[in-house]
């Protein structure tokens, strides 16, 4: 089990103040990157790895992930391709290139989602307040992503060590997602 | 709240990321136009709404998006089976029978 | 120290650390450690409030959550929050209660009137007296039982606090932390497994906490309790969750936990929540919920003071407080004899112990005479005395021709025990069947139904020694269960807490006149064993009709304490078995759970999500007004100059006619569809040709379901032969995509074709007007504007104010239109930059009722405004957007039912009032006559209306019977103030030719 997976494409937004930083705790909004959802049939994956420079994941729940590109496995023809936001046209256009002959969905939703990143201590209870998923690393251990929700908003989440998470929504559910987790983190300033 | 195993996820999850989809095992028939108005209205209305062993759909809508089907004992409101869409309807009286042991 | 019960040592508490607390306006002291309840009754307080009906004088009866007479209200921040058990409240330093259900004084209240009125309320009072006449239930009987009716009153400001929730996953869940409930614990957590120890009290240890003579490895219980709290909160894999309560057991091991989190401090930092939901789902649950004792239903068993024996006991030895100086036992099990000695040993005077049973056990006796305890055996208490606190009680000597008087005992407490009632409710949640058993003469549970295990005296294993082995053994049976681990603890040895024998149930036999006395059975509901053997005689049978004829077992205890006293009464007077009677279901919540723990969370501004569009920030300092669209807030209006909504609307749609206006049209959903048969899924999808549209061009979709009715519609724009750009309307978004996914997995899935929602990925400006090429020209790059090369429902990629958009040249105002799709981080800039550029243009902003007024004044429907669910393409007049030759799409077999093809359907028209002045209001029938005889159905409903500026009058749209064939007719809309005449037209009042949007 690792310990540790590479996520430098998910870099604290260096113009945001943290949405939250206490000792037990941080939620820090991401700086943006280029998102593609991508759909295919199986065929098409193997391809489809080779052109983004990293596999796409088979595994259920997985990611692959280098210093500059993620593939997320969101379903059994899905994945979230993430790479720089400056790589955008350029990926896109490799993947369409190495694609051409199988029938594929690129669809470029880098705008559509926000990312925060939430760690320490308390980062599992924290998000356990709105997630309804078993956190403990033994059952979503690092590395494991998934869809789920938080609360009632819908939400990304990937573990990318013990007490540190991606956690992704769409644009306008940011509010609540964030907005829901400095209130819930409260208590942990408490005396 | 349920438990239910997705098999595209292979994971257990709650049932808060799922909806259920209605009875299972209902085709859209190919060519609409050639249904008499009788069993046009028997495909967009009537459903069998089991008591006990019940063939559903359920789409893990957020989670991997998938639509699957599941064997749910209606009267104790218990998952006995999931399982990919496009496979077969399983045999209700096997999965009864085993339920039952 | 005033506290002239309280106990010079001993006990649970601290006797330095004085507390002042009021009670009803009366200051008193207690002592850190203490309830609400030990408090008062070290004050010698036992009067605490008025029965529920007959508003009878009540004192504490127990030390626990089932509770039934000492209700309070506790004020804190300036409201009060009612009901709550004060042998549960923990005293804080300026802690103000009241009691409740009296008025004007617990004292002297006048409700208790009520008691002697008490033959007046039988058993089923409200069924048999409120029946006749009609009339009088909404003016008469309702108010009047809606006054009476009730315990304490509702606080009526907002809750301040707030409340937490969180969603926990274990190995091995254990709910009580008594002998068995520690013993699972330690068991469980040895192995590794991940454990959750809860218990609704502020310390662990249940049972053992009052424990005076029993000892566990040598130590004394309480030290043994704190030794193995220790050492479970040492482990990493052990939460220990004490002041929580499991309230609801639910399928597949989903247990819900109440944590009072502040509720026992005096000043809790703002910051806490006042409590948390736990939402947990535990692989194994071990529940060791306990025992509670039983009242005994003798005459006049409820008065202040009298008690139940383990309840006199846990006050003496965990909170250092003598129920009294002159204490009667009442018994029918060995258990009571126990607190008789303990309060013996601290100095109480014990003024006889009355024991039910001809021979109790030598050894009690023995000790009982050691001490020089008068003993009656063989005895009943057949009445007691006293108003606010009982004085004195009648005993009486069994005897197999009945009861005969044994004089009477005088008393300022009284101790009884009926025995011991397992708490089975937990494990009947879990969908358990209880069964009976003989030798205890109780319901224990049966065998388990989910990944559950009672343990202990809630499963009817009474004893230390027995019940530390019952928690050991289920501990390790469930963590094995769960993580397949096993583990050797040393189990620890257990001396003294025997089990002891005896208990009895239901009415006691006395030798008072039957009519005269009330027994309590529901102490909280004022029901007496005579309510339960009336409503037999009135023909109850099942338990669940006594139940709820007489409203026993319906109090905040859910019967615990109460049921099975009832169902020997009923099967006593039934002459049936009492396992043939029945036992009623304990549903959730096993205690009153409070509103916050369930909304939780949801409340304020996080009821719901609130969806933000990006010109949100310049909308607000702009004055604009938003609406709530389902989760979206969008602009409404922009007033300025301190216009109303009106004037504002007027001039937003003034202008866009004129010159040009902005409108922020982001919430509109978005679908990409993608693949090599995009177009042959959209052909399939919706009612509209798809296949021949050419790249570059937009065309308007019709959504229908197979039934044939509209469900949504919007532009679609073809980018590339295999990439489509989809629009739905706001509130659709959701549900067309699901629709689509549905089509696509379930039934179509050979086709290769995908679906991205892309709502959020673009800010949508929407540009109308005459003028509206002009303000876009200047940032647009890499797309021709002219007429010609750009036509109405045209779509382009090009980029805008240097940022990529999609441009497509549409419509909903029937004026010149671009709607401006840019990625949503730059909608901001990209708003900002034309909300300057229009003003250039004598343009305006607008908002949704602008927009709803431009699209009405075209004859554009809204669907769910127009439509319904029930309305099809031929009745809104959009026959044209069937493809007329297509094969097959969703809905097109449903549109050939006879019923939707049959003449008479309402059909879109437009209606012009006869007076222009007059707008009509949505949703208001539509008839023939001014005046219809009652009766008459409407021959349809306006489904929009709005005033027109542009046209200086008002304009409606109506879904009429065989509208379209009533064009000039003249039918009426009746108001209360009197019918409005219409006149039939067609649906379009603005630029009928249609010539502008080509501008």
């Amino acid at each position: 089990m690792v310990d540790q997976v590479t996520a430098d494409l998910y870099v604290p937004d260096a113009g945001e103040e943290p949405l939250l930083a206490i000792s037990s705790v941080s939620i820090l909004r991401a700086a943006p990157v280029s998102r593609l959802s991508f759909r295919c049939r199986d065929d098409a994956r193997a391809a489809a790895g080779k052109a983004f420079g990293v596999a796409l994941p088979a595994k259920p729940l997985s990611a692959e992930t280098t210093s500059d590109r993620i593939a997320f496995w969101l379903g059994p023809d899905e994945w979230m391709l993430i790479a720089p936001e400056s790589d955008l046209e350029a990926v896109s256009a490799k993947l369409e290139a190495a694609l051409e002959s199988h029938p594929t969905s690129l669809v470029d939703v880098s705008h559509r989602q926000e990312a925060i990143l939430v760690s320490g201590d308390r980062a599992v209870w924290l998000l356990n307040t709105g997630i309804p998923i078993d956190l403990d690393v033994s059952a979503f251990p690092v590395g494991s992503v998934t869809r789920t929700v938080f609360h009632k908003a819908p939400v990304m989440v990937w573990r990318t060590g013990e007490d540190s998470f991606v956690v992704e929504a769409w644009v306008s559910f940011m509010d609540y997602v964030a907005g829901l987790l400095v209130q819930s983190a409260g208590e942990l300033s408490a005396a | 709240m349920l438990l239910i195993y997705c098999p595209y996820c292979e994971v257990e999850r709650p049932e808060l990321e799922f909806r259920c989809g209605g009875e299972a095992h209902i085709a859209r028939p190919t060519d609409p136009s050639t249904q008499s108005d009788e069993q046009w209205a028997d495909f967009l209305y009537m459903r069998t709404n089991t008591k006990g062993i019940y063939a559903e759909r359920w789409r893990h809508i957020h989670g991997c998006g998938r639509f699957f089907n599941a064997l749910r004992e209606t009267v104790g409101d218990k998952f006995l089976k999931v399982y990919k869409t496009g496979e077969p309807k399983p045999d209700l009286d096997a999965i009864a029978k085993e339920a039952s042991r | 120290m005033s506290q002239p019960f309280r106990t010079h040592s001993g006990g649970r508490i601290d006797r330095n650390k004085q507390l002042t607390f009021q009670f009803d306006g009366e200051e008193l002291t207690g002592v850190e450690g203490d309830t609400l309840a030990s408090a008062l009754l070290a004050n010698g307080r036992h009067l605490v409030g008025r029965s529920f009906k007959y508003h009878r004088p009540r004192g504490i009866l127990t030390a626990g959550s089932e509770e039934p007479n000492a209700l309070v209200g506790i004020y804190r921040k300036g409201d009060q929050t009612p009901n709550l058990r004060a042998t549960q409240v923990e005293l804080y330093d300026g802690l103000k209660a009241i009691s409740q259900n009296r008025f004007p004084s617990l004292d002297f209240d006048v409700g208790a009137v009520n008691d002697l009125l008490s033959p007046l309320f039988p058993a089923g009072f409200y069924y048999k007296t409120f029946m006749w006449p009609r009339a009088f239930w909404d003016r008469v009987y309702e108010p009047i039982i809606r006054a009476a009716a009730g315990l304490g009153k509702p606080p009526i400001n907002p809750d301040h606090d707030t409340y937490g929730n969180l969603y926990a996953h274990c190995d091995v869940l254990v709910i009580g932390s008594g002998p068995a409930g520690l013993a699972a614990a330690l068991a469980a957590a040895e192995t590794g497994a991940r454990v959750i120890l809860c218990d609704e009290q502020s310390e662990f240890g249940g049972s053992l906490l009052s424990e005076s003579d029993a000892t566990i490895d040598g130590k004394s219980a309480t030290e043994w309790v704190e030794d193995s709290i220790r050492s479970l909160s040492a482990k990493d894999n052990v939460t220990l969750l004490p002041r929580t309560t499991a309230f609801g057991y639910f399928a597949q091991n989903f247990v819900s936990l109440a944590e009072r989190v502040t509720e026992h401090m005096a000043d809790p930092d703002p910051a806490l929540p006042r409590e948390r939901l736990w939402q947990v789902r535990a692989k194994e649950v071990v529940i060791a919920a306990g025992a509670i004792e039983r009242p005994m239903v003798f005459p006049e068993n409820d008065r202040p003071g009298i008690m139940l024996a383990d309840a006199g006991r846990t006050y003496l030895n965990r909170y250092g407080v003598k129920v009294g100086d002159n204490v009667l036992v009442a018994t029918a099990c060995d258990t009571a004899w126990q607190a008789a000695f303990d309060l013996a040993d601290r100095g109480v005077d014990i003024a006889a112990i009355a024991d039910m049973r001809e021979k109790p056990s030598e050894a009690l006796l023995s000790v009982a005479h050691a001490r020089g305890i008068r003993v009656e055996t063989g005895c009943v208490i057949t009445g007691t005395q006293g108003r606010k606190r009982v004085s004195g009680a009648l005993l009486g000597r069994v005897t197999s021709g009945g009861v005969t008087s044994a004089g009477e005992v005088t008393c300022d407490a009284l101790l009884m025990s009926g025995g011991w009632t397992p708490t089975v409710s937990l494990y009947s949640q879990s969908r358990g069947k209880v069964v009976w058993d003989d030798t205890l003469g109780t319901f224990v549970p049966g065998a388990p139904v989910q990944n559950e295990r009672s343990a202990g005296a809630c499963a009817g294993v009474y004893g230390l020694s027995a019940t530390l082995e019952a928690g050991y053994n289920a501990g390790e049976q469930a963590a094995k269960a769960a993580t397949g681990k096993t583990a050797k603890l040393a189990r620890a040895e257990a001396n003294g807490a025997d089990a002891g024998n005896g208990g009895i149930l239901g009415a006691l036999p006395h030798d008072r006149n039957a009519s005269k006395v009330k027994a309590f059975v529901d102490y909280q509901n004022d029901v007496t064993a005579k309510d339960v053997k009336l409503a037999v005689r009135e023909g109850m049978h099942s338990i669940e009709h006594i139940k709820r004829y007489t409203t026993t077992g319906m109090a905040t205890d859910q019967g615990r304490l109460s049921n099975l006293n009832a169902l020997q009464i009923a099967s006593t007077s039934l002459g049936k078995p009492l396992t043939d009677v029945g036992l009623t279901t304990f549903r959730q919540p096993y205690t009153p759970t409070t509103f916050g723990v369930f909304a939780n969370v949801s409340r304020g501004d996080f009821f719901d999500p609130v969806r933000r569009t990006p010109s949100h920030d310049w909308v607000v300092e702009n004055d604009g007004v938003f609406e709530d669209v389902g989760q979206w807030k969008r602009t409404w209006y922009f007033p300025i100059n301190g216009e109303d909504m009106h004037a504002a609307v007027a001039r937003e749609c003034e202008t866009v006619r004129k010159s040009v206006g902005l409108f922020d049209a982001s919430t509109l959903g978005k679908i990409e569809v993608v693949g090599p048969d995009a177009a042959e899924f959209l052909e399939r999808m919706y009612t509209n040709p798809w296949k021949k549209l050419g790249v570059g061009r937009c065309r308007y979709g019709l959504l229908l379901n197979e039934a044939g009715f509209i469900i949504d519609d919007g532009v679609i724009g073809r980018l590339a032969e295999d990439r489509f750009h989809v629009t739905t309307t706001t509130g659709g978004a959701a549900h067309v995509f699901a629709t689509m996914e549905d089509y696509l997995q379930t039934e179509w899935p050979d086709l290769n074709v995908w679906i991205t929602s892309t709502t959020e990925q673009y800010a949508v400006c929407a540009v109308q007007g005459p003028k509206a090429r002009e303000v876009i020209a200047p940032f647009v790059e890499g797309i021709d504007l002219s007429p010609d090369a750009f036509p109405h429902m045209s779509v382009a990629t090009g980029t805008f104010c240097g940022v990529p958009c999609r441009l497509m040249r549409i419509s909903f105002t029937g004026e010149l239109g671009f709607e401006v799709n840019i990625p949503r981080r730059h909608g901001k800039m990209v708003w900002e930059t034309l909300a300057k550029e229009i003003e250039k243009h004598d343009g305006t902003v607008y908002g949704t009722e602008t927009m709803h007024v431009l699209r009405a004044e075209k004859g554009y429907i809204i669907v769910g405004q127009e439509t319904d669910g029930t309305v099809t393409p031929h009745d809104v007049g959009m026959s044209w957007a069937i493809g007329k030759n297509k094969f097959d799409f969703v809905g097109k077999r449903g549109l050939q039912r006879p019923d939707l093809v049959a003449e008479g359907r309402k059909q879109l028209v437009g209606l012009l009032t006869k007076d222009p002045k007059v707008v009509l209001e949505e949703g208001a029938q539509v008839t023939k006559l001014a005046n219809p005889p009652a009766g008459t159905s409407a021959e349809g409903h306006v489904t929009s209306s709005y005033h027109s500026s542009v046209l200086g009058r008002s304009i409606a749209l109506a879904m009429v019977k065989g509208g379209r064939d009533l064009m000039g007719k003249t039918l009426h809309v009746p108001m209360p103030s009197g019918a409005i005449e219409v006149e039939v037209t067609d649906t379009i009042f603005v630029d009928k030719e249609g010539g502008r949007v080509n501008g």
